[in-house]
């Protein structure tokens, strides 16, 4: 086996972009524990997150208008050697991710200190920089198993996030246990799929994979792989069958940690979905499998309606917002069925939006159960007086999650309902509409409780910290912006649409 | 001055408006001062409009893009024009009502009231100069969510119930119809502003632009055409005030303003007229004008009578624009200034009988006349305009109604026009009667007319509604450019 | 399905064999600790998977002679699946270690783990939670 050599080409700091967006936070986690000091464990968290941040945006920059950027790690050359491979769809993520991330960190300073005893900090901020390490190597790499291996550093690292709020509702424990088991098996899906696909092809770097196949075109090893690994993935995407882990887990985990999974975990998890389905198998592969439109398709509708419902059912507030985005996943789905351009660009675009959405919810309701011990309905009763901010934002992020124009939400429900619409599927479009005004209800439900009755038990609370109240806003206010200066989200969103459906992104 | 910056200023002041009201919460004279100069500057900036660009239509001003070929967009059109200055000039009216009414009543969080007020106001004027759909699309959305807070107002179970099924039917037509008929629009046409004569001709043929018409008519739930039209009398459990505001000024209005711009910008009268699609509509108009009018004759709550007469008189914009001929149009343009004037003059003496009386049902207002003179004459003013009798302004929109129907043909509408007048009597004359001609209790003697910041308004309109008669055709005038061929 | 199918596929029957049983324990036990021991067979089943793929028949170990003098007509297993188990393995003792970790957790919390009697802990939990706020919502829930 000859070795090969690498040239030696200077290399400035942005080439190394790539690679540095995964390892600051990967390198901060076991930094935090060497230092061991819990005053410094959130400042080290805070920074590495700002900096792979900033990353995130020198990325997005270069790639926004539908470049690739290739890089070796080790500079051994793939496809035998380990790849980053940047394109719109990922530095999209990417960017959602690390924001997210660093605007939840101020607010877990406070959120922590409250759910978590203070001896077990260090390791929450640890495990978190290991939660964001692992996400981001999942959206950068290009290589399949890499995304493995980081698909399981997130999930481990989530496990034991969740479980953090056992301090505050033991049913954390089981929520986590339960997750893991899940996970773990979705996992492991996906690595019986990546193995058939090795096997069928004999090579594990994306971009091969999908020449190869193209070249060899569908076997029946190669379906099984698509089978598996959509499944795998669809269990962390919580796709509507699979999806049983996510409100236990969403409700009974701390707050900042929800707020940050909520709005990445899944997202990351699609991504790796479209990635899969579009860049490896090709479009062409899955027209001819007709999986999207079939299973999928329903699957998404079904989400859209069945968790809705559920919703509104609910007297919990976080475990309504936790079926609720059940649902809105069902929307990011239907929009990949489509397969066309608008779908497509509808899917990554509500992935963004949905995501800043319910950042800002969870981390309101998160700051209303910290003020008021909980977060039922009527412990929460008659708090748009008493936490007028809080309110209000929560107020902005319920407006967009049902999609009411000037939010973000209004926007990827417009690209879904257009998209319907061009394929001529008009009942879709009615179901489209019709789930939107469910979430009305369940809307409605929390913005009656919180300005339309008394409180229900003696109110001591008063307003969260600017330190809280900072995100929470910053988040509320993003969803208007991106409702109205959209130029951002769309661009980026069609250029990965456009992308992904070439097929070979990027490719040689 | 410069007529875009005075549009974003008639935004912009009612907005700010908003601010001062929480600001100053507990300054009831401050506060409410600052509003009533907010109302008087917003007006004035209208007016200014009106001076510079007359009943011209002027190129949009684009805010930014927000989708490509949609932007956030405004422009001075007739229709918008007329529709800012009716808003605006009847704020004032309303919020020195408002202010009669909350202190009379000892109503709660005024401050919160006010500031809501200022932010419907604030999304009517951005309605009222949108420059293309969505934008329309957005301030609608906008106004539904800020008097949603007005209509829950008192905080009661009744009002919670009130307010939900109005915020449920409005959200609901608009998410769920209007909305698929804008993006349905964007996507045949590739644009949504509003063009004279209508972007639709080319892209759409046959049955399909019935549906679309369709599927805006009951899209725009804010027009009131039945099956969608009961928000209305369950937002009678709002504070009075807000009746006046959404039943003359804001809400309704900005309802059949859109059914109408979506007539003659996004259809085209002539389109209309040639494919035929609005001959449904105009039925579906003509039955809830008739079946409105007899549910109103059957309400003892005066407010609930009143709100199906509203129900019943929004049909007539709807009518208009369904009638897709010129006349039709700007009947319909017209009445929106006269109806504005004559209902909110009843709901103010509606509201001005609660106050003093706290009477809210028909037979209990018997011989009240006597006691409160100003305000049943004001009453009997805002009644004969709303009937369409002259020398009140609702006669001339009424007439222009009749030659409209007249022009497509259609007696059985001209019949119907009849009717209604003669229905209308029906519900709204025997209140006055019973007030003057009547013999009350011997409490009703003890009773003084209504605060001064009551029946002055209500006055006022009424005098209005005479004085717009003798305008009428300066309005129809104004309004010709729209269904001019240009 | 001839002899030399199902001889010939040894591997796959047995690789499902076991992934279902891991499975299958997974799912119909209920004890906590039973449940990662299945999950434990799941995964072991998937690295015979991996592993028997890289056997490359006639293979030798992919292990070049200490003198570096790589014969070409060796032929030699393919080593990349043996680099993945080992990092699936990996994985697996971490997720084992976390699994049994939140069981003692759970343990202590809950007093039990078998899963029957959590559910029963757990619904509990939240009828009395329901139960308790459900009377202040009232009927305009």
């Amino acid at each position: 086996m000859a070795t090969e050599t690498a040239q030696h080409v200077a290399m400035t700091l942005t080439d190394h972009l790539p690679v540095l967006q995964v390892l600051v936070p990967f390198v901060a986690a076991p930094l935090v524990v060497v230092l061991g000091s819990r005053q410094l464990a959130w400042p080290v968290a805070f920074i590495s997150s700002a900096l792979a941040f900033v990353v995130s945006i020198l990325l997005l920059m270069q790639v926004i208008d539908g470049g690739t950027i290739s890089y070796h790690i080790g500079g051994w050359a793939p496809p035998l050697g380990i790849e980053y491979r940047i394109d719109a769809a990922n530095a999209f993520v990417l960017l959602l991710v690390t924001g997210i991330s660093t605007v939840v960190l101020p607010y877990a300073r406070q959120s922590v200190q409250a759910d978590i005893p203070d001896r077990h900090h260090t390791l929450f901020y640890a495990c978190y920089l290991l939660c964001l390490t692992g996400l981001l190597g999942v959206a950068a790499t290009g290589d399949a198993f890499n995304v493995f291996v980081f698909l399981e550093i997130s999930s481990l690292s989530t496990y034991v996030l969740i479980a953090q709020g056992s301090y505050k509702d033991k049913r954390a424990l089981t929520a986590a246990y339960d997750y893991l088991i899940m996970g773990t098996i979705g996992a492991t899906f996906f690595v019986i799929g990546l193995g058939f696909l090795y096997m069928a092809t004999g090579t594990l770097n994306m971009a091969d994979i999908a020449e190869r196949i193209a070249d060899q075109g569908s076997s029946r090893t190669v379906r099984a792989a698509f089978a598996f690994i959509v499944v795998g993935i669809g269990l962390k995407v919580a796709v509507y069958p699979l999806h049983t882990w996510l409100p236990n887990a969403y409700t009974y985990a701390p707050s900042a940690v929800t707020s940050f999974l909520a709005a990445t975990a899944t997202k990351v998890a699609i991504y790796v979905m479209l990635r899969f389905m579009f860049s490896v198998f090709q479009p062409a592969f899955m027209f001819e499998v007709n999986t999207l439109e079939y299973i999928i398709l329903p699957f998404a509708v079904v989400a859209m309606f069945a968790a809705s419902f559920i919703a509104i059912f609910q007297s919990d507030f976080k475990r309504m917002l936790a079926y609720s985005s059940v649902a809105q996943i069902g929307y990011i789905l239907l929009g990949i069925a489509f397969l066309s351009e608008t779908g497509l660009a509808a899917a990554i675009s509500h992935l963004f939006n949905h995501g800043i959405t319910k950042a800002a919810l969870f981390m309101g309701v998160g700051a209303l159960a910290l003020r008021t011990g909980g977060s039922f309905y009527d412990r929460i009763a008659g708090m748009g007086r008493v936490m007028p901010f809080t309110s209000a934002a929560i107020v902005i992020g319920g407006l967009s999650l049902i999609g009411v124009p000037g939010t973000a939400g209004f926007v990827s429900k417009w690209l879904l309902v257009e998209a319907a619409l061009e394929k001529g599927w008009w009942p879709v479009a009615l179901l489209i509409v019709a789930s939107s005004l469910l979430a009305v209800i369940y809307v409605w439900r929390v913005i009656e409780a919180l300005y339309l009755h008394k409180p229900a038990y003696e109110v001591t609370a008063k307003e969260v910290s600017l330190w809280m109240l900072g995100p929470i806003w910053i988040m509320a206010l993003s969803c208007i912006y991106f409702g109205l200066a959209t130029d951002i989200t769309l661009t980026a969103a069609r250029s990965a649409a456009a992308g992904l459906l070439a097929g070979t992104i990027g490719l040689h | 001055m410069e007529t875009n910056t005075a549009i974003i200023l008639t935004m912009l002041i009612p907005a700010g408006s908003v601010v001062t009201n929480i600001l100053f919460r507990n300054s009831p004279n401050l506060r409410d001062g600052l509003t009533l100069t907010a109302a008087v500057a917003t007006f004035l900036t209208v007016l200014s409009i009106l001076a510079t660009v007359g009943n011209g239509t002027t190129e949009p001003m684009v805010l930014f893009e927000v989708f490509p070929g949609i932007d956030l967009a405004f422009n001075v059109e007739p229709l918008g024009l007329l529709f800012a200055i009716v808003a605006s000039g009847l704020w004032i009216v309303t919020h020195l009502y408002g202010i009669g009414y909350m202190r009379g009543n000892n109503e709660s969080d005024h401050a919160r009231f006010f500031a809501c007020f200022s932010a419907a106001i604030s999304a009517v004027m951005g309605i009222a100069f949108s420059a293309n759909m969505f934008t329309l699309f957005l301030f609608y959305e906008l106004l539904t969510v800020t008097t949603y807070p007005l209509v829950a107002h008192k905080g009661t179970p009744e009002a919670i119930k009130g307010a939900r099924t109005y915020l449920g039917i409005l959200i609901g037509t608009s998410i769920g119809l209007q909305l698929v008929a804008v993006i349905w629009t964007y996507q045949i046409t590739g644009t949504l502003d509003f063009t004279k004569g209508g972007i639709l001709e080319g892209h759409i043929a046959g049955p399909m632009v019935a549906v679309l018409l369709a599927l805006y008519a009951f899209g725009i739930g804010k027009a009131a055409l039945m099956p969608f039209h009961r928000w209305l009398p369950a937002a009678m459990v709002a504070p009075t005030p807000v009746s006046a505001l959404l039943h003359a000024v804001a809400v309704v209005k900005a309802g059949v303003f859109t059914m109408l711009k979506v007539g003659i910008y996004i259809f085209g009268i002539d389109f209309l007229a040639e494919t035929g699609a609005s001959v449904w509509l105009m039925w579906l108009a003509a039955f809830t004008i008739i079946a409105a009018s007899i549910v109103a004759m059957t309400k003892d709550n005066l407010k609930a009578r009143l709100a199906y007469s509203t129900v019943s008189q929004l049909s007539y914009i709807t009518l208009g624009m369904a009638l897709a001929t010129s006349m039709g149009v700007l009947g319909g343009g017209m009445h929106i200034a006269m109806h504005a004037a004559g209902k909110i003059t009843l709901f103010m003496c509606a509201g001005s009988i609660y106050v003093a009386t706290h009477k809210t049902n028909i037979s209990q207002m018997t011989g009240l006349g006597r006691a409160m003179p100003i305000t049943f004459v004001a009453f009997l003013v805002g009644a004969l305009s709303i009937i369409g009798l002259p020398p009140l302004g609702g006669s001339w929109s009424k007439w222009l109604l009749i030659v409209g129907a007249a022009d497509t043909g259609q007696w059985v509408l001209i019949g119907v026009l009849m009717v209604s007048s003669l229905l209308n009597v029906a519900y709204l004359l025997p209140i006055v009667g019973r007030g003057f001609f009547l013999a009350g209790d011997e409490a009703h003697a003890k009773i003084a007319e209504a605060p001064l910041l009551c029946w002055l308004p209500a006055a006022t309109t009424a005098l209005g509604c005479i004085i717009l008669f003798f305008y009428a055709s300066d309005i129809q005038e104004f309004l010709s450019p729209l269904v001019a061929d240009s | 399905m001839t002899w030399e199918f199902f001889v010939g596929h040894l591997n796959y029957w047995l690789f499902t064999v076991l992934m279902m049983t891991g499975l299958y324990i997974v799912v119909a036990k209920g004890n906590l600790v039973k449940k990662i021991v299945g999950l434990n067979m799941f995964q072991t089943s998937v690295f015979m998977l991996y592993i028997s793929v890289g056997k490359v028949t006639g293979g030798t170990a992919p292990i070049f002679p200490v003198d570096m003098k790589i014969d070409p007509d060796v032929i030699y297993s393919n080593p990349l699946p043996h680099v993945l188990i080992l990092t699936a393995i990996v994985v697996g003792v971490a997720t084992t270690a976390l699994g049994l970790a939140l069981i003692v957790r759970i343990r202590e919390e809950f007093n039990t783990i078998e899963e029957d009697d959590i559910v029963v802990i757990e619904q509990k939990l939240a009828r009395d939670e329901n139960e308790l706020y459900h009377k202040a919502m009232g009927d305009l829930a």
